[in-house]
């Protein structure tokens, strides 16, 4: 039988390797936001199961809003990938410290 | 009730082994692909949870564009691999330490004496005649319908930042100006002259 706790875990493990993953590819943008979209995942799965257990279809609507929110968020983000990349010639984060912040 | 945990472990375990391989692998085309992986698998753990709706928008929506937008993207650019995967040893320990601590803290907490099935018990399966994708659009236009238009508008905003961004003027380009055409008077084009009439010069000899 499969408890909350299982999908619950399932969510942890992928949050803990998505952020594992931003602290090793710091250098690549493109690992990085695909991280941050593992990330949402892991939260989308939390939202579902507990959706499921719970027996309330808003955990399913928040989801359907996340998934909103991330497509637009990628898209705008790899817009933001692509100028940069025809201003600068490079993708490294090291080379983007023109704001000198 | 066995045979559904074989199936949740199948696709919990393409689901992690995917996720780490797209955070280790050094092609970011490998790393696309595997993400693709990773979200059908979690399409489908979401069908397990009776969530079907949401499994195949993820399926549509997430592979079909959101991917192929970040394939696109990867392919565009002409990226130099080598010095981005500087310092990927280098952080490998603290990465994976932080990793593990949290996993763990998470763990004890999400563990089955918090959240087994005395807490939560599984609730019964819909019959065949259930619609998840009927329930979830009447509460959707009912309960949630400004918030459904305000991602809407969300959207919106998304597609023309994103076309602002990347759009451009390149001068060295000749192209039709549609709204200079329009916008054109007679008197842009043709100027009249008043003047007195004159002979031909046969007529008079």
């Amino acid at each position: 039988m499969i408890t909350l706790s299982h999908y619950l875990i399932l969510g942890a493990i992928l949050f803990c390797i998505s952020m594992a993953g931003i602290f090793i590819n710091r250098k690549n943008i493109i690992i990085l936001l695909m991280a941050i979209e593992l990330m949402l995942l892991a939260v989308n799965i939390n939202f579902v199961a507990f959706s499921y257990y719970l027996d309330d279809l808003a955990g399913q609507v928040f989801v359907f809003f996340i998934l909103t929110v991330a497509a637009a968020e990628a898209a705008i983000g790899l817009a933001i990938l692509v100028v940069l990349f025809r201003n600068k010639r490079t993708i490294n984060v090291d080379n983007l410290d023109s704001l000198k912040g | 009730m066995a045979f559904e945990l074989i199936i949740f472990y199948i696709f919990s375990i393409i689901l992690v082994g995917s996720a780490l391989a797209v955070i280790t692998v050094r092609n970011p085309i490998y790393a696309t692909l595997f993400l693709v992986l990773a979200f059908f698998a979690c399409a489908g753990v979401w069908l397990l949870l009776e969530a079907e709706f949401l499994a195949i928008t993820l399926v549509l929506v997430y592979v079909g564009a959101v991917m192929v937008l970040f394939l696109f993207v990867v392919m565009m650019l002409d990226i130099n691999l080598a010095p981005l995967k500087e310092g990927f040893i280098k952080f490998l320990p603290i990465g994976v330490a932080v990793g593990v601590i949290i996993l763990v803290q998470m763990a004890m907490i999400l563990g089955p004496e918090n959240f087994g099935l005395e807490q939560f018990a599984s609730p019964d399966r819909h019959g065949s005649d259930y619609s998840n994708t009927k329930e979830l659009g009447r509460v959707l236009y009912t309960v949630y319908v400004y918030p459904f238009e305000i991602a809407a508008v969300i959207l919106v905003v998304a597609i023309i930042a994103a076309i602002t961004l990347t759009l451009r003027k390149r001068p060295e380009v000749k192209t039709q100006d549609v709204a200079e055409q329009v916008k054109v008077r007679r008197d842009d084009r043709v100027r009249m002259v008043k003047m007195p009439s004159e002979q031909k010069d046969e007529v008079q000899s």
